[in-house]
């Protein structure tokens, strides 16, 4: 901006501004500040003692194997999706191109009895699959199953547009010089598109790790196997055990932040590029 | 040699795109229509008479109004605010910006069970709100009010997410000229800014509404189940399904399908419709 900045003269700023205070200072502001507030009742060794019990951490593990597998293969299948909904032209794509939301439209909780009924023993995939030996619903793969459903739609809605907007030029290039279509897309395609699609894997992952209504259903939440770190935190909540479900909370919270800095980082670190 | 390995690249690359297009097939048909289909063949196994039953009943008529209140109230609320935020953020700077833009997306980041967990320390037993809340006979937690504020934290972010680009995208100049001239705050929005995001906008509202019918963990944890009383209708297709009436879970889900479908076709139609304006703009 240059020293001089020309006075702004459109209408509105502290109406605009006011209400966008006191909106945020509503909703979100005062609510976060009282968890932090509260949480400091359990003290610190109450907090330590509630998240290195071993439930507890079971219930991390879990929770972060399981997105993290769920983000791994929605980054292999979101790729092809993207690539193939960016490049090429064929009948039903625009359908494909319309159901790609539909982990967000449909309701949790339906998605979760949805996927139970079809992964247990008698539904419709889960059969075929129990006489192979491989069990899905209450076991962590039908845990897998939902997080994959639900994050779905994050790794192709990134890549999709940097993929419609990248220049054939390159890869034209690549192609006259004979690389294989291999090497052109490791070498010319994927540095292209690698902040989108770590940006897309990590909100994925992001996503995962809060999520709770589609995946309680087909978990069957035994302890220590299949319980996420949002279950135990209803579960505390239940017993009305205030303190340690928040000392859960800010567990998973500091995650989330955590994610949230490293996005923003790639993205801007991918901007400065341009 | 070298033309050889030219014409098997030429063969294996006619081959690429037929195998990918299948795997997405294969992927989505897995993932999300069969999902999808289940709930439909599950909700109507007993048949049109037991389906009617479960989606008349009571208690579903009740859940469904609480659901529709909480997301009518999310998406006014939400689209007021993300309105007025998007204006003071693009319009104008000022010291602070980044911190607001960045509380703006916590909900985004924050679980629905710990969006739940949050507003009970707020307004339950614990808060330091409580002495006034009791004092003036005023449940939030357990009762309506505290699902409707919890549907309007999830999705605080919709609406002033998918604004703020498009404006920031825009630039000043024209609101400036407006200004210049006379115009006031309303004149100038109405006539200027509102007709360059009201596709934006009508797309954020869709999807805003969509989150709001299907919010589960954070209302479940507000809720305290009470049934008839505080259930939206993902809450009652638990409540049903836990009691092993699978037929009419399914039944109630299948109305919160039909509603995912129609919130995917107007999401499709509204984003067609931009596009080709957009197109016919720079023609």
């Amino acid at each position: 901006m240059s020293p001089h900045a020309k006075k702004n003269i459109i209408p509105g700023f502290g109406l605009s501004l006011g209400l966008t205070i006191s909106f945020i200072s509503l909703v979100v502001l005062i609510p976060m500040l009282t968890l932090v507030f509260q949480s400091s009742a359990l003290g610190w060794s109450g907090f330590w003692k509630t998240v290195l019990d071993p439930r507890i951490l079971a219930s991390f593990r879990v929770s972060f194997l399981c997105s993290f597998i769920a983000a791994l293969i929605n980054g292999v299948f979101g790729l092809i999706l993207a690539w193939v909904l960016a490049r090429y032209r064929f009948p039903g794509r625009r359908l494909i191109d319309g159901l790609i939301e539909l982990p967000f439209a449909l309701p949790t909780a339906v998605a979760g009895i949805s996927l139970t009924a079809l992964y247990s023993d008698k539904g419709w995939i889960g059969e075929p699959l129990a006489r192979l030996g491989l069990k899905v619903a209450y076991t962590p793969v039908g845990i897998i199953v939902a997080l994959t459903f639900i994050t779905l739609p994050f790794v192709v809605r990134t890549v999709q547009p940097v993929l419609e907007q990248l220049d054939h030029v390159y890869e034209e290039a690549g192609r006259m010089l004979g690389a294989s279509p291999t090497l052109i897309f490791f070498r010319v395609i994927l540095p292209e598109i690698k902040p989108a699609l770590l940006t897309g894997f990590a909100l994925a992952f992001a996503r995962a790790l809060g999520e709770y209504g589609s995946v309680v259903f087909i978990a069957g939440n035994m302890p220590f196997k299949t319980e996420i770190a949002p279950l135990m935190i209803m579960i505390k909540l239940e017993q009305f055990n205030y303190g340690e479900a928040t000392a859960v909370a800010l567990v998973m919270l500091g995650a989330s932040f955590v994610i949230m800095f490293i996005i923003n980082s790639i993205q801007a670190r991918s901007a400065g590029f341009v | 040699m070298n033309s050889g390995k030219y014409a098997m690249n030429a063969e294996t690359s006619k081959w690429i795109p037929r195998i990918l297009i299948l795997i997405s097939f294969l992927f989505i048909l897995l993932m999300l229509v069969t999902p999808l289909t289940v709930i439909m063949t599950e909700a109507f196994r007993a048949g049109l008479k037991s389906y009617w039953r479960a989606v008349s009943d009571p208690y579903a008529l009740k859940a469904l109004q609480l659901t529709l209140l909480a997301a009518t109230t999310a998406v006014v609320l939400n689209t007021a605010f993300g309105l007025t935020a998007a204006w003071a953020i693009t319009r104008f700077s000022f010291k602070g910006k980044g911190l607001i833009t960045t509380l703006i997306d916590i909900p985004f980041a924050v679980s629905p069970i710990i969006a739940g967990l949050i507003f009970i320390l707020t307004f339950g037993r614990l808060s330091w709100l409580h002495p006034f809340l009791s004092a003036h006979d005023l449940k939030v937690v357990f009762a309506a009010p505290g699902i409707v504020i919890v549907t309007l934290f999830v999705t605080f972010p919709f609406v002033a997410r998918e604004i703020i680009p498009v404006l920031e995208a825009r630039g000043t100049d024209e609101e400036q000229a407006a200004a210049l001239m006379g115009a006031g705050l309303f004149a100038i929005f109405r006539r200027i800014t509102f007709p360059h995001i009201r596709w934006a906008l009508l797309y954020s509202v869709i999807l805003c509404a969509a989150r709001a019918i299907g919010e589960f963990g954070a209302v479940s944890v507000v809720s305290g189940h009470l049934r008839g009383k505080t259930n939206t209708l993902p809450l009652h297709v638990e409540i049903l399904y836990n009691e092993y009436q699978f037929n009419a879970a399914f039944a109630v889900s299948s109305l919160l399908a039909f509603a995912a479908i129609g919130i995917l076709t107007a999401r499709n139609i509204v984003e067609f419709t931009a596009k080709k304006e957009e197109e016919g703009h720079v023609r």
